[in-house]
Parts: C-alpha cells; structure tokens; sequence
C-alpha cells in the first residue's frame, strides 16, 4: 500500500515510498528519524506535532503522509542555521525561559516562527491566538507568549536601524 | 497507522464518481480533521475502508463572486481562506468570524468549509451561519448538478442529505441574503479555543429606515439536532422597535423554537436559558459592530 | 548558603537548546529494532468481575505475538505510590494491584494484553477478545462506598481504607464559646494532571541478561523497586532509565506501566516490548487528584480571633490506593501552619471508590484543603466585617511556631509578608474599591485573595535521602552526577548553579547528563514533594565540599601550601585571605589526571539523611468579572506572591509559578474528570478535559518575599507545588465578593455558576 512521493523537507527534496495508512507524524518520526516532532494526543488537539506544509502549521498527527507530495515542508530540525546556530525564535526562547519539560516546544517554536513571518508587528492577543493550537502545562504561556513578542520587537529593532533597502520597499 | 485499505488521490470530480462506483463504502475526505480523528477513534464507517482525497479538485476551490452578486465559496475553503478572503470580509462577515472560531490555528489551516457542512454536526461553526445567509449548497454527482437550500441539507445528527457519489461542490449566497444585513455570531463554549460550541448562534439583522427590524435572521447550533431557524422570533421581530421588550419577547420566541437536551456537556436547563439571552446580545453587538 | 554569586543568578537552563532545536530525547524518541507493540485491554465496567475470555478470534489476528490473560503473568501485589520503601512494615503504602486482574474496580481496568508487531495490530486484536463479566454495584462517591450494605472493592480490606484524627483543645466547647460559628461544606474536582507526554516505556532484555526499562518516569529508583517487586526478580536485576521526560506533576511519581512492560518483555523472550498510552487512557484510566469532601466549621470572635478549626474530611481514592491517605490525610497539618486557634480536629477518611485511582498531583493534598480552608476563612471574615487580608495577617502563625501535628519548627514563615507585599503589587485596594462600580448589571466584578503553606520535602512522615556525585574533567569543568530527576521544572540548572557557586567555579563548568540510569547515578528517590533543590541541595553541597577540599587538599601537595590558606574562586586556586592567584583550576585538573606524582582522578560522592523541612508560604490575589446571565468567569488579573526563601534561579522560579498558577486557575475554572452513573469516563481527551489554551489565561504576574532560610542549603525552600495551591480559592472568594454569592464546589464551570447564581437569586 505505498505511493512515491517528492517533497521538500527542511530545504532538501526528498523521494519518498510512503505507506498511504501512515500519518506524517509517523512517516517523520519512525521513517525519517526526525523525531522533534512530538504526538501527544494523536487527534489534532494539543499541536505537539505542528509542523509547517507549505507555509501554514498543521498537526501531522492528522495529516495523511502521502498528503506531502509536492509540498514544502519544515519540522523543528530545519529551523536552526546550518552551523547549528539557533534562529531568533529559538534564541529568545531559551533566553526567556520560555522553555520548560520541552515537550509542546517544536510545535511551539514552528507555531511561533510561521506567525511572525505572516504578522511581524503582532499585538499580544494576536500571539495568542496564534498560538492558540499548541498546549503547554508546563509554562502557563507566559514566557512563551513573552518570547515571541521579544523577538517581533527585535526584529522591528533592526528593521528600524537599518539602512534604508529599496529592494525591501519594493 | 490509520485502519484504511487504500488512499486515492482524485484529480477531478469524475474520478470521485468512478472510484465511489465500483466502491460505493469509499470515504471521501478533505482536509482531514474530522475524518481521521473518527478513524482514530475507530468509528466504524472510518475504518478498513478506502479514502478518496479530494484537496486538489480545481472547481472546488476559491471564492469568487458571480455578476448578479451571488458569492459563491468553493467547498474546499479552509477555514482560514473563509476568514481572509476579502469577499467574505466585505460581505459576508460573520461567515468569517464564525469559522475564525473554529478549533485552533491548525485545524483552521486544513478543515474545510465543506467538510464542517457534511460533518453534519449541529455545532459546525459555519453552519449557524450558512442558515441565516440562506446558503445553497451545489452538490454534484454522476447524474448531473443539484442546489439544496442548507436547512434541507441537514436530516438529523451527522445525517445530511448526501448520497454515496455526490459532492458538495459549492455554497452560495445571493446578494438579497446578504446586502443590508448585519450580524453577529456567538460560540458559547468553555474555552476561547480548541472548543466545540456547547450552544451556538448566529443572527442576523437587517434595519428598516424608520429604525425598525425589517428582517431578523436567527439559527442555533445545538439546539436541537441539527442546526434550527427560529421561525416564530423572526417573525415576531419584523417591523418592531429596538427595544428591551422587543428583545426579551424575541428570546422566548427563541425558547418556544429550540429544542434542545440534556447532555453532560450542558443541562437543557442550562441550554434554554442561554438561548432566551444570546440572541439579543447578538442583535445589540451586530449593531454596535457598524457604528 | 551562597558564595560564590552563582545562586541568585538567573542562568539559562542547560537543557533549552537541545529542546528548541528538537535534539532532547524522550522515552519514544529511541530507536530501538524490533520493538513490539503492547496495549491493554480495559473494563468496560466499573466494578465486577471477569468470568471468561475468548482469545480465539483474536490470536488470529495478523501481527499478533502473544495475549496475556491476568493468570498468564506473576501474581505478586504491588502497590504504585512512589514513596520510598519502608523497613516498618505498617508504614507500606499498601499493595492492592497485580499486574492484570479479573477483578474490575475501575472503568478501563487492566484486564489482558495484546502484544503485537505493530500498534495497530494489536489494536485490532483487542477489538476482537471478548469478555463476560459478573457486574457488581457502582461506587462513585465516599458517601457511597461506606454505606451499610456497600461491597468491599477489595475483599481484603475495609472501603474506609484509613480513618484518623489530630488536633488539640476542645473544639466543640470553642466553637460554642465562639460569637459566630460558620459551618460549610466543600467540594473539590478530579483534576488530572495532562502531562504533554503521555504515559511510555520500553523494556527489554540487556547483554548482561538483566532488564532495562526506558521509562518517562519521576522516580527511576523507586520505579526499580516496584518493576522487581511486581515482576518478583530481585531489585538488581532491574536498570530504569529516565530521558527528559514531558512533564510529570506527579502523575510520573507513580509506576503505572513500567513493571507490565517488563513482565511482557519477559513473557516474550526478551525482545524489546513499548507501551505508549493514548491521551484517552492518560486521562481516564491512570491517575488523578483526589476528589476530596469537607465539612468544616470555624468559631471566630467580634475580634477577629479563630476559637476552633473544625474539619471532616472524605478523600475519594478510587479502585486502588496508590498514594492513598497520605493526600487527604495530610491537610491538618497545613491548616495548623497558617492560623492561631485555641482548638483544632481534623479528622479523615480515605474510601474507596469506583472511580479512578487517585494519585500525588502537584500539590499533594494541599490544593484541596486551602480551597475549603481560604473559602471559609473568607467566609469569617466578611462574617465579622473585617478585611479578608487583615483577619488572615491577624491570624498568622508567630515565628518560630512549632507545629505540633508535624514537629516541624516554622522558622522565616512570611505568610504575612506575602500578603503585605500582595496587597499592594496587586493594587487590592484600589482593584476593591473599583469593583464596587460593578455591583449592578450583567458583569459584575469582585477581587478574592487566599493563602497557603506548603512544605519542603515529606520529613518527618517520609524518609529524605538523596546523593550526589561531582567529578573533575580535564579542562576544570565537572561532571555533576545525581539520582534526582530533571522532569522540566529546571532542577538540573539549579544544582549546577548549587555545585558551581559552592565549589567556586562559572555555572557553564558544570555538565549534566540527559539521561538519569539507576546502574550509574547516585540513590535519590526522586522528584515529587518540592523537595529536590532542598533535599538534594544538601546532597549537592555536601559533594561540592568534598570536591573542594579534595581539590585543595590535593594543591596542598603540588604547590606546597597548606590548605587552609587557599580557596577557588572564579575557577582559579588563590590565596584566601588576598584572592591571589596560585594556579589556574585547569592546569591543575590536567595534573590531577596525567601528572607523573600526582596524578590521581578526583571523584567527590555524598549521600545525605535529612532531617529538616522549612514550611513555605504564599497567597493569590484574583480579580474577576462574573457575568451573572450566563455564569461565565473572566479572570481579569492575578497575583501569586510566595515566601519560598532564597531563590535560586529567578527566571526558573517564574517558570514554575507561572505554570502552577495556571493549573491552579484551571483547578478553579474549568477542569475535572466527569463520569457516568456507571462509573463511565465522559471526557477523557482534550477537547473535552479543559484545560487551558493560551487565550484562556490573563497575565500572569507574581511576586516574591525573598530571605535566607536558615535551614535550606543555599536558604531556599520549596516552590514546585506551591503556586498551586491557592488560585482556585482566591477566585471562589473574588466570584463572591462579585455576586455576593459563594460557591463552594469546583471548577467554577459557567453552568455551574448559572446554577449556584440562580439558586441565590441572583439571576
């Protein structure tokens, strides 16, 4: 019951024969070994799984693995530079002790990450509503939710600072 | 793993037709959400059986607007496209509102504004909605294309009028169901996300010159088993005054029209309280939303 | 106490890089060949008993590899409570549960298992074993089970599973003489604890021929314990090791799966067998916060002055008794802590029931009885007209208070601090006097505060040992090796911050280890009463001394100084009495391995007994808006302040206040497992067990009365539990300053304030 199918994953295209029953959660974690995707209730409620499909979060809990084909796809393991060195989502995350068991922070941190590129100048309620599909007990979400408004701040920051870009007013 | 025999992706509604032909148990699905969380509940028609997806069918996407102004919303909108789609924005408002309500960010990504309808569930965010708007649906099969008003559409819990073979293709919404109405939708659930509605409402409102209701529209979820109308309130309403009167005589109407029960998610008590309250706030917060 | 500025400091928690980029291993994330798949076939039924099984259909089943039936593993009983083993034989939590049984005392109960190749195969073959039951009555509530006529859910015991009663004075003579006497009656809601992480573990047979259990686990020494207890192997015979695990709270401090695991891996030679529980058994079918009822009276006076705490309470446990009356046992105790009364009973029944076995949740206990204390200290005091704040300082505990029921002495115990400081960060007053706009119409507003006290760790009822072990790199840095565990609270940065400020090095030369193994780390029973940054603290410092003088003892040597002139500090051997350089730590460290004299690696160990615990304090402050039509809560704003001691890391604090005070508000507002008259789960999977998304929580703001403990180690004490521990008061007695009405029954679920509202008259 398998289906080639070509997707890109974390910037590298992949062809994969894919099981049609398996979810993408499962063709991640247990075929691809990138296990930093989590499940934690496998029916799309708590967002351990989020991963981002062609620029929006989805639960890949819920998300059927052959459902990829010709899509774009990054899971928390794409989200650091290729030296290893954290985006600045995942930087103010550790510096703002955003993080705690870690288990809801992938999805977290990809929840984070997509919304601040579609909204850069997020009000606090718009965090979190996006954020809104990814449960923690661990943090209450405040430092989460104070993380990413670091971040859009620091952003602005620099935007502020630099240069003027015509190419970026274009 | 889910308990599935096979996954066919169709690329067009006539492969949809042949496939359910020679498989008539075959599941169609789209975004997903409500089909594999049954299957992972092992609801038995979501199990050992094949799946049709159907999330690349080109006439079924979009939002479009047809000259004579009927809006038009491919049934394969995801909650998030129905949110942000400028037409639904300008026109049709409380349609995006209602399904910005819905789950949270993710599910809104991939469930569809087609799915929620065929779901069948009475607390559908968009189907409270879809009733006051008077929205048609276009369901295709082999045989040809038929228009079925929404409140047709729904039969009773989880039962819509939906044969093996057919597709709901499109919704759409005709400017006399639309222009001039203001409205307002209410989720009442425990919390502001990741909730399904204990009760729902969505009203509906459009205001004479003289500052009388010419037209109001009211449709709960939850309230019985499918999404209901409130015939005798909205006839009561038409021609009166804004007013506390007016409002609380709308709420028993409203009581008179529902029909709700007991569940362990909410009392009948409980139920029929809300339902005598909700759609005067509704009325007050659509009209205080234009000003 | 702190030297070196390492403590005090917020540090980043070693552990968060790994965690954002998705490189921490939890127990699923191993790959492991030729796993096997586990899963349990469960109740139906809430009581009764199994009278027959037919496997017939189901061992044909494609992928099957073996199905167990209750007779086909080891008979031995076990209890699941993680608590340290007792040498006194009274003292045993008791052993009620085998490792499947036909007898059915909850809904879901562990009646076989299906090892398969794959999950969905064993699936598919539990659905086909069918099941005859003798069914027997129902018991969902104490009330129920310790009725005349009412079946022993264990034949071998009594329903009241334990009846005690402390206190002094006379408190029916006080409450006489008292000018008032409020009587009420609380009830409180089977939170459960929605670790992210569900319930996992692998085992399987080692090279050594032994057994290795991964397991996301709280306790992996005294998981060791139970697996060889249930299985009957002795104890070394059993390796637990613990990854990160996904949150706990409690939950994990109970040895649920890990000892069927095993059994089943034996059963099948060996091979490695995973259990991986779903959400849905998670929250019905492993353990809860005890639903606990009060009938509690209060004598006050004009004055102010408490005559008697009068309290009867009835802790609902459910089929097993795991932690048993250790939870609602406790509170007397904790009442005592926080008010001055001429008299006090505090008498309590633990029953059990139909429901489902209740646990340690973060809070043990405590939670409950402030919910019932601070409601009806509120009550007294609106009774006579004072201010809820003023009658709670007027009433504290002085210092130095030596509690009787517990012979703990309460030195530095702030809870008036806490409610000064409360006072005014939370801006009551004016937060008061604003709700009084908002007397009349549908939203109506109202502030509540409430205090509690919570321990450090479980002495004097429990045994307090931990250990730990630091060795020296090469490069200066140290290897901190300890049998506490890290279960995301951040105790792992903590005692590198403990180890480095002590042995007089950067916190960054401190290296911990991801994963926690009974084979290799020091004994410490593990992580539950808030007692690790205490406990173990001693344990950390006591190894980090050692380190030291070892250090300098060995310098002594090489340097030809004696070793009392010289100390560490910023990670170079100086002279103590000038800071002068001798030599670089890690000069030194590479001579301490490869130098021709001297060269001896230096390895420190301490295992410690502690026979101490500080009492800590805090208080909520709440401010709501009630809207009195339709029973819905906005919680506007709200304050913890904690007297927790020193703190040791600030940015870890606020995490672990943050998170307990949304429990907490959670535990007020909208969370609890809800059953059936069959004793059915209704709402076992997160739609349904709310507990809170990001947009149901306001701000979360907090406070801290920071001093030096005398006892704690570095002067901290406990804070894990503690923020817990009063929310769901403080919004009870802000929900009645709003309406004028009290409801004493969580969560405050908007039906049931319709309801409680309506009976009043309010609507």
């Amino acid at each position: 019951m398998n289906q080639t199918i070509e997707f890109t994953l974390n910037g590298e295209t992949r062809h994969y024969s894919v099981d049609v029953r398996q979810s993408l959660l499962e063709l991640l974690r247990d075929e691809l070994a990138l296990t930093g995707t989590k499940e934690g209730c496998g029916v799309g409620e708590c967002g351990a799984c989020t991963v981002i499909v062609d620029g929006e979060t989805v639960d890949s809990c819920i998300y059927l693995a052959v459902w990829a084909d010709g899509k774009t796809l990054t899971t928390v393991e794409g989200l650091a530079a290729e030296d290893g060195s954290l985006s600045d989502v995942q930087t103010a995350y550790v510096q703002d002790g955003a993080v705690q068991c870690g288990f809801c922070i992938p999805g977290m941190v990809l929840s984070s990450t997509q919304f601040l590129e579609d909204n850069p100048t997020p009000t606090r309620p718009e965090i979190k509503r996006a954020l809104s599909g990814n449960m923690c007990r661990c943090t209450g979400y405040q430092k989460i939710v104070d993380a990413v408004a670091d971040v859009a701040e620091k952003r602005q920051e620099n935007a502020d600072i630099a240069p003027v870009n015509f190419t970026r007013h274009a | 793993m889910y308990d599935i025999t096979g996954y066919h992706e169709a690329d067009s509604l006539a492969t949809i037709f042949k496939i359910i032909k020679a498989d008539p148990k075959a599941k169609v699905i789209a975004g997903g959400t409500d089909v594999l969380v049954k299957a992972r509940e092992r609801k038995q028609d979501f199990i050992a059986t094949q799946l049709i997806g159907i999330t690349r069918i080109p006439e079924m996407q979009g939002i479009t607007m047809a000259e004579d102004g009927t809006l038009s919303i491919g049934a394969l909108s995801t909650f998030k496209q129905v949110e942000k789609d400028p037409l639904v924005q300008q026109y049709i408002p409380m349609l995006g509102e209602a399904v910005s309500l819905v789950g949270g960010p993710q599910t809104r990504h991939v469930g569809t504004i087609g799915g929620n309808i065929c779901n069948g569930a009475t607390s559908a965010d968009s189907a409270p909605t879809l009733f006051t708007y008077n929205a048609t649906l276009e369901i295709h099969s082999e045989a040809g294309v038929k228009n079925v008003p929404i409140a047709d559409f729904y039969k009773g819990a989880g039962w819509v009028d939906l044969e093996p073979g057919e597709i709901l293709v499109r919704i759409k919404i005709a400017k006399a169901d639309y222009e001039g109405y203001l409205g307002h939708y209410t989720k009442f659930a425990q919390r502001q996300a990741l909730d399904i509605a204990n009760l729902s409402c969505a009203t509906l409102i459009k205001m004479a010159p003289d500052q009388t209701i010419a037209d109001l529209r009211i449709c709960f979820g939850v309230a019985a088993p499918t999404p209901i109308r409130m015939p005798q309130a909205e006839a009561f309403a038409k021609g009166q005054a804004i007013n506390d009167a007016t409002l609380k005589t709308i709420g028993k109407y409203c009581l008179a029209d529902t029909n709700t029960r007991n569940s362990w998610r909410a009392s009948k008590e409980y139920r029929d309280h809300l339902v005598q309250i909700i759609p005067a706030r509704n009325i007050l917060a659509a009209l205080k939303e234009v000003q | 106490m702190a030297k070196n500025n390492v403590i005090g400091k917020t540090e980043q928690r070693w552990d968060a890089i790994a965690k954002v980029k998705g490189q921490a291993k939890f127990t699923a994330d191993f790959p492991i060949n030729h796993k096997l798949h586990a899963k349990i076939l469960r109740s139906t039924i809430a009581h009764g008993y199994v009278t027959a099984y037919d496997i017939t259909e189901a061992e044909q089943m494609p992928g099957v590899v073996k199905i167990f039936l209750p007779e086909d593993l080891p008979q031995n009983k076990f209890g699941t409570a993680g608590h340290p083993w007792s040498m006194v034989p009274a003292k045993r939590d008791i052993e009620d549960r085998t490792l499947l049984t036909r007898h059915v005392r909850v809904y879901g109960d562990d009646i076989a298992c299906v090892v398969a190749k794959t999950e969905l195969e064993a699936i598919r073959a539990l659905e086909k074993i069918k099941v005859t039951y003798e069914k027997y009555p129902v018991y969902l509530t104490p009330k129920a089970a310790m009725a005349d006529n009412a079946r022993r859910v264990h034949e071998e015991r009594d329903n009241v599973i334990a009846d005690t009663s402390v206190g002094y004075g006379d408190v029916a003579k006080e409450l006489k003489a008292a000018d008032y006497v409020i009587k009420e009656h609380f009830h409180t809601p089977m939170q459960q604890h929605v670790h992210m992480e569900n319930q996992v573990a692998v085992a399987w047979q080692s090279e050594d021929q032994r057994w290795t259990c991964i397991s996301s686990t709280q306790i992996p020494y005294i998981c060791r314990r139970i697996i060889g207890q249930a299985v009957g192997v002795p104890w070394s015979q059993i390796r637990v090791q613990k990854p990160f695990i996904g949150g706990g709270f409690g939950n994990k401090q109970e040895v649920i799966i890990e000892p069927l695991v095993v059994a089943l891996s034996m059963a099948c030679g060996g091979r490695p067998v995973e259990m991986n529980l779903t959400r849905e058994e998670s929250i019905a079918y492993t353990r809860t916060r005890h639903a606990i009822d009060y009938d509690l009276a209060v004598g006050v006076n004009k004055d102010g002055s408490i005559t008697a705490i009068d309290c009867n309470v009835y802790s609902n446990q459910g089929g097993y008794a795991s932690h048993g009356h250790a939870i609602g046992g406790k509170g007397g105790t904790f009442i005592n802590a926080l008010y001055k009364t001429e008299s006090l009973r505090y008498a309590a029944k633990t029953i059990y029931t139909n429901v489902a076995t209740a646990g340690a949740m973060r809070g043990y206990g405590i939670p409950q009885v402030m919910f019932a204390l601070e409601s009806i200290m509120d009550d007294a005091a609106e009774k006579i007209g004072m201010d809820p704040i003023d009658f709670r300082i007027q009433n504290r505990r002085p210092e130095g208070f030596l509690n009787t029921l517990s012979h703990v002495q309460q030195f530095n115990f702030k809870i008036d601090k806490c409610l000064q400081k409360g006072r005014e960060a939370f801006h009551w007053d004016e937060k008061l006097q604003d709700s009084l706009k908002y007397k009349t119409g549908s939203k109506r507003r109202g502030v509540g505060v409430a205090g509690f006290s919570y321990g450090s760790g479980t002495y004097p009822f429990g045994l307090e040992t931990a250990g730990a072990r630091l060795t020296l790199m090469p490069d200066a840095s140290f290897k901190l090796m300890l049998g506490a565990t890290e279960i995301g609270q951040g105790a792992d940065t903590a005692f590198s911050q403990m180890a480095a400020d002590t042995i007089g090095v950067g916190y960054d030369k401190i290296i911990r280890d991801a994963m926690s193994d009974t084979d290799i780390d020091p004994f410490d029973t593990g992580s539950y009463a808030s007692r690790q940054t205490y406990i173990t603290g001693f344990a950390v410092q006591e190894a980090a001394e050692k380190m030291k003088q070892k250090i300098l003892k060995r310098a002594s040597e090489m340097y030809d100084i004696r070793p009392e002139y010289m100390d560490i500090v910023d990670g170079n051997i100086v002279y103590s009495h000038n800071d002068q350089k001798i030599a670089d730590l890690a000069d030194f460290a590479m001579s301490s391995f490869y130098d021709m004299a001297h060269g001896r690696a230096i390895v420190a160990e301490s295992s410690v007994n502690i026979h101490n615990n500080s009492y800590a304090s805090g208080c909520t402050l709440a401010q709501v808006e009630v809207d009195i039509e339709t029973g819905q809560i906005e919680l506007l704003s709200v304050m913890n302040v904690h007297d927790s001691g020193k703190i040791i890391n600030p940015i870890l604090a606020e995490g672990q206040v943050d998170g307990g005070m949304a429990m907490g508000i959670a535990y007020g507002l909208s969370e609890g497992v809800r059953y059936n008259e069959a004793g059915k789960p209704l709402n076992n999977n997160l739609m349904d067990y709310k507990i809170p998304t990001t947009m149901d929580l306001p701000d979360l703001d907090h406070a801290f009365v920071e001093s030096e403990d005398p006892l704690g180690p570095y002067g901290n004490k406990s804070l894990g539990e503690n923020p817990l521990c009063s929310p769901a008061a403080a919004i009870r007695n802000a929900v009645k300053n709003a309406t004028g009405v009290a409801i004493n029954s969580n969560p405050l679920a908007s039906q049931h304030v319709f309801e409680q509202l309506k009976q009043a008259h309010v609507i």
